[in-house]
């Protein structure tokens, strides 16, 4: 079985500066990690790999210091890593982006052979739109299932696949065919560490890295920001709130300070009683 | 099958990296440890990176090194309460085309050091701790065995550059762990600044840079130091004290710091500024005296593991960085004769030590911990405090008249440590500088 | 005119690209909402869209589209009507048995079909499972733009939508067009948008459009569906009162005072996402930019610090508390009252108070 996991680096957010000045995001010396939804991705496609045989193929568009991410996804295991890397893909936004992946998850189909199933991330954490996903699945035409939960069993000869996906107020159990485009539900699989020998083959590997013309990709409209039919216009910083919060004065007792705290709420919300008195009663 | 290397390097810090760079560069197969996320994920510096020995050992580093500001002033700064009494060297002569000094943010600085490593041929693995030293039978270290699965490995040599804490090295009894009396804890904060601002409010322009060092009333009579590094769009300030001094004072870390960005002399300096990264770190403090032994059969350490710290200096990186390079070129000729990598052999490290700036700097300033420890009060309490008085007494215009200004100067001076205390402080401190 | 000075320009932008739009576009009108309905139920956030589209579609001097589809049952023709109620002008209803459960292929396809059939000028779905996963799809079958989870949609002057949305996390919001390309997409996290009120037998006209749907073309099957035990659900999203509580509260038993404290108040209980993470709590009581958005009454954080990818999710509260030993917490900044004591000793004390003040005979119901 082949199973293709698109990955991104990502900033990561936590640490994300915003210059008082200027409002421009500074990137400079904030760590990058791996998209955190893409390891549940990840992880669940090398159980898969573990269990019933094949290989599994990472893939990442990005800037040259992606290899890193890569790099990273070999220590979990991967068994091979493509980075797609071109000028050309400067400014892609969701279309575009995948556009480009679901070329280069051709490509990589002639090279090593079709993949039987592509992962995604659930979305990502800087982006957050959980579209790359599912805009791949219809380029390449294929089954998507976004929010799986798990993936309960594969059958590579009848090309069969069972999951159960997470949807509002239940879970589905579905059955689909291979191959698919799989986005995995947080939690659904924690990420292995890597074994020492893994490691050290990883840190050995070669990362196959394409251009667009490596990839195949000619249509260079349809990449970057030409391929893009959605523009960022403005950045700006959420402004803050005009006062910061009313500190309410802690008294030996604690239950003196939750009385004054109450009594300040209700002065300031005055339906807030009744309102609270309602709920309260289970209505 | 267990891999071999020929010298495994525990630790992607400044002598970790010194070290697998050298090693690297002269074709040896390395393996370099990292517990971090990467180099420089969990290292903390001010941090003044000194420029000449980094040449030593990658001569063209400004091509492409993250650098900051190169320094042009340096401040003193004795404090107390609500004062400070301050001497600064600022020169021209810093603005050559080769500054010797440089403002650097270690994770950012590390990240591009360690990818010099892995250029040169090095293998990194991240996230991976040492555990424990592997010895054979004969007492020779051979290997050691990390937390990941299957995680042994060997090699002829392993370079212990873990670092201040160096828990491998205590483990395996080569080495004391820290003593709470030769330690320091260090906490900083990155205030950002507009460049703009900080250019203004340090009176510097283009990537010129100013470093304070304050000593006084802010370590609360504890030995410890003040200090505000100014990077391109932020200030490193922190403070650090003996960690055997917090517990005795009743004082935090952070509360210290706290106090000091309030000093009126400071809050001017970071007003309006944005914090980011709060970070804490330890310094060894033992000086001369706390080095341990540097190499043994199949091992040597370097940096801050081998308590390398020049602490009236505050230099650290360099001294890392050197004893990594040493280390390095010790094990380079041992290895390129073919002979083993034997205790007597790798003496060739510390005996180049001793032939360096390392080992006589450590040797000079051998007594001032010792000394600055008993007498912490007197020369971080009394003696700025001294000192302002003196200079408030000099400065302010009231009518008194000078002599009696003077005479009042001398008898606080007297009152407060007494002639004959100030005089042997004063006869201790020359001699522990000399 | 070529020769004229041009305006200094600020930094050369794809925004300023701005062109006419290609003529087979000019004919796309109206603000669509896609109404969300899975098993009966119509989700909220179809709701709080549709109060948004009235205000764009009165800007553009445009229609309210709602587009209901489903089985044909009575779930799928109340949910047509309610649509109505909260303020559509026409309703697109497809009814078909394999739309019964949402399935991709089969919603893209009507979806799709809807749009080049009736060509909205915007499209508006739920942030949710469903409304991200056919968005996606939808958007990219018809090669245009699609801006997730806004937070603000307005009209330009030049009539095109501006969907503001958080990126990085929150520390930054940004304005997207979808230029030259139609319709122009959108999904909206439910809670961002406030519920308009509902109109009682407001009607409009019905569209029913027939789609050729064949189950044997369609490759995912519903083998079957386990709805949630009701009693393990949490409201977070939709409660009027939310105490949530964070790493300050120091291990997973002390979440129980946050729980006894929404219990009192009939509310619902949630966390920081640390507290995911250390396993004293299950992802859905997540509160934040990777967990809920709510919009609570009233909001009661105790030990949480307010990282910016907590506040993301809770700004738009009417009443904040924060319960924090550190005076300078970021929580601070967007809380109207703050405590400044040990929560794990003051939230018994307030559940006590609030016991006392507004449910004196109420019994004790264990929330969660
Ligand atoms: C606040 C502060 C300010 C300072 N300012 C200056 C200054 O301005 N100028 C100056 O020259 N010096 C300064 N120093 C000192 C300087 O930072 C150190 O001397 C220097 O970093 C020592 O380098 P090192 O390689 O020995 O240790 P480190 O830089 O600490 O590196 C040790 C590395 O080993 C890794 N490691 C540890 N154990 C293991 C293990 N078991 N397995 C795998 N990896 C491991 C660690 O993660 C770390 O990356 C300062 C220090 C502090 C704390
Ligand atoms: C990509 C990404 C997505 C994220 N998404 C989310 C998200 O959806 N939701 C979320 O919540 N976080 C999210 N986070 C994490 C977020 O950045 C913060 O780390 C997190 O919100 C902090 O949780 P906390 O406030 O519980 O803990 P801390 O930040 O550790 O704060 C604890 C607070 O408790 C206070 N305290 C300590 N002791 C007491 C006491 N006894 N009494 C009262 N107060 C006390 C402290 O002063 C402090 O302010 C995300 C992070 C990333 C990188
Ligand atoms: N540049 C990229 N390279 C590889 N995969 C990507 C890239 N961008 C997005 N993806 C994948 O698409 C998922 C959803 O991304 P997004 O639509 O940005 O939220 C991610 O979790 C990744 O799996």
């Amino acid at each position: 079985m082949h199973i293709v996991v698109c990955i991104k680096q990502v900033p990561d957010s936590a640490q994300i500066r915003v210059h008082p000045v200027t409002n421009t995001i500074m990137r400079q010396g904030v760590p990058t990690i791996i998209n955190p939804y893409d390891l549940f991705s990840l992880e669940t496609a090398l159980r898969l790999r573990d269990e019933i045989g094949g290989a599994v193929t990472v893939l990442t568009m990005g800037p040259p210091s992606a290899e890193d991410a890569l790099r990273k996804a070999l220590t979990f295991g991967a068994d091979r890593a493509v980075l797609l890397t071109d000028r050309f893909f400067a400014g892609s936004d969701t279309l575009a982006t995948s556009y480009a992946l679901s070329q280069a998850i051709l490509k990589i189909g002639e090279t090593w052979g079709a993949p039987d199933i592509i992962f995604a991330g659930k979305q990502t954490i800087d982006g957050d739109t959980a579209q790359v996903g599912p805009g791949i699945a219809r380029r390449l035409e294929l089954n998507q299932l976004t929010y799986i939960s798990k993936v309960t069993r594969v059958d590579v000869e009848k090309r069969k696949i069972e999951l159960e996906r997470r949807a509002e107020g239940g879970t589905q159990v579905l059955a689909s065919a291979l191959p698919c485009l799989v986005t995995m539900l947080e939690g659904s699989a924690e990420i292995r560490r890597g074994s020492f020998v893994g490691a050290l083959r990883a840190a050995r590997a070669e990362i196959t890295t394409w251009s667009a013309a490596d990839a195949g990709i000619t249509d260079l409209l349809k990449c970057g920001l030409r391929g893009s039919p959605t523009v960022v216009k403005r950045v700006f910083a959420p402004s803050p709130r005009a006062e910061k919060a009313k500190q309410v004065e802690v008294k030996p007792k604690s239950r003196e300070t939750a009385d004054d705290l109450i009594e300040a709420l209700f002065e300031a919300k005055p339906a807030m009683q009744a309102d609270l008195e309602l709920l309260a009663a289970g209505l | 099958m267990v891999e071999k290397f020929d010298c495994i390097v525990v630790g992607a810090g400044m002598s970790g990296n010194a070290a697998a760079y050298t090693l690297a560069k002269k074709g040896l197969s390395v393996l370099q440890l990292e517990r971090g996320e990467y180099s420089g994920s969990k290292n903390v510096q001010g941090a003044i990176m000194y420029a000449d020995m980094l040449e030593k050992i990658i001569p063209d580093f400004r091509d492409d090194a993250p650098l900051e500001r190169h320094l042009i002033e340096q401040r003193f700064w004795m404090m107390t309460e609500n004062a400070h009494t301050g001497m600064h060297y600022r020169s021209d002569s810093f603005n050559e085309a080769a500054p010797n000094r440089y403002t650097i943010i270690r994770s950012q600085f590390d990240k591009w050091f360690s990818r010099k490593v892995r250029e040169a041929g090095a293998i990194l693995l991240t996230e991976t701790t040492a555990l424990e030293l592997i010895f054979d039978a004969y007492g020779v270290c051979v290997g050691v065995r990390t937390d990941r699965e299957g995680g042994i490995v060997h090699a002829d040599v392993v370079v212990l550059a873990e670092g201040v804490n160096g828990l491998l090295g205590s483990r395996a009894g080569l080495r004391q762990p820290p003593k709470p009396e030769t330690v320091a804890l260090a906490v900083k904060e990155m205030h950002f600044l507009p460049q703009e601002t900080i250019e203004s409010r340090f009176n510097v322009k283009g990537d010129e840079g100013v470093v304070i060092e304050a000593v006084g009333a802010i370590s609360q009579g504890m030995t410890g130091m003040g200090f505000i590094y100014s990077n391109k769009e932020s200030l490193s300030v922190g403070i650090g004290c003996l960690v055997s001094d917090y517990a005795k004072a009743g004082e935090t870390p952070y509360g210290l710091l706290e106090k000091f960005k309030a000093h009126p002399s400071v809050k001017p300096l970071l007003e309006g500024s944005e914090v980011k990264e709060y970070s804490a770190h330890l310094i060894p403090e033992g000086g001369y005296k706390a080095i341990p032994q540097l190499c043994g059969d199949g091992w040597v350490v370097v940096g801050d593991a081998a308590q390398l710290n020049n602490n009236v200096h505050r230099e650290g990186s360099n001294l890392a960085m050197t004893s990594g390079r040493m280390a390095a070129e010790a094990i380079f000729q041992i290895k390129s004769r073919k002979e083993k990598m034997t205790k007597a052999n790798l003496k060739r490290y510390p005996d180049a030590m001793e032939a360096s700036f390392v080992m006589k700097d450590m040797r000079k300033y051998k007594d001032i911990p010792a000394l600055l420890h008993t007498n912490s009060r007197n020369f971080f309490l009394t003696y700025p405090e001294l000192v302002a008085k003196a200079m408030e007494n000099f400065v302010r215009v009231d009518g008194t008249p000078k002599r009696e200004k003077e005479s009042a100067t001398f008898a606080a001076f007297r009152k407060t440590r007494g002639l004959g205390g100030l005089v042997t402080d004063a006869f201790k401190l020359a001699r522990a500088w000399r | 005119m070529s020769d004229a000075p041009k305006p200094a320009a600020a930094a050369p932008s794809r925004a300023a690209m701005k062109k006419e739009l290609p003529e087979h576009f000019r004919a796309y009108k109206h603000v669509w909402v896609m109404v969300e309905l899975e098993r009966g139920h119509v989700h909220p956030v179809s709701w709080e869209l549709m109060g948004e589209a009235r205000k764009l579609a009165d800007k553009l001097d445009a229609e309210v589209g709602a587009v209901v589809v489903g089985a044909p049952d009575a779930g799928t023709r109340e949910a047509a009507a309610e649509s109505f109620a909260y303020g559509a002008d026409v309703v697109y209803l497809v009814e078909n048995p394999i739309l019964a459960d949402y399935r991709n292929e089969s919603y893209t396809r009507t979806l799709t079909e809807l749009v080049n059939t009736y060509k909205p000028e915007i499209l508006l779905l739920g942030a949710t499972n469903l409304g991200r996963d056919l968005a996606g799809s939808v958007a990219t079958t018809l090669l245009t733009g699609l801006t997730a989870d806004c937070t603000e949609l307005a009209v330009d002057a030049d009539k095109s939508l501006a969907a503001t949305r958080p990126t990085f996390g929150g520390s930054l919001l940004c304005t997207i067009y979808t230029l030259n390309f139609r319709p122009q997409m959108a999904t909206v996290r439910p809670r961002v948008m406030r519920m308009p009120d509902r109109q009682e037998g407001r009607i409009g006209r019905v569209v029913e459009h027939a789609i050729n749907l064949e189950e044997e073309s369609i490759v995912t099957k519903v083998l079957k569906f386990l709805p949630d035990r009701s009693s393990q659900k949490s409201n977070l999203a939709y409660a009027d009162v939310v105490v949530a509580g964070g790493l300050g509260l120091q291990n997973g038993e002390n979440l129980q005072l946050v729980r006894a404290l929404a219990s009192v108040l009939g509310g619902e209980w949630g966390c920081s996402r640390p507290c995911v993470q250390k396993g004293w709590a299950p992802a859905d009581r997540q509160i934040g930019q990777t967990g809920k958005t709510i919009r609570p009454k009233l909001y009661i954080a105790a030990g949480i610090s307010g990282a910016i990818q907590h506040r993301v999710g809770v700004e738009g509260a009417d009443l904040i508390v924060a319960i924090n030993t550190d005076r300078n917490a970021p929580i601070l900044d967007i809380a109207h009252f703050a405590v400044a004591t040990d929560a794990i000793r003051f939230l018994p004390a307030l559940t006590e108070a609030f016991r006392a003040r507004i449910s004196p005979h109420a019994t004790d119901r264990l929330a969660g």
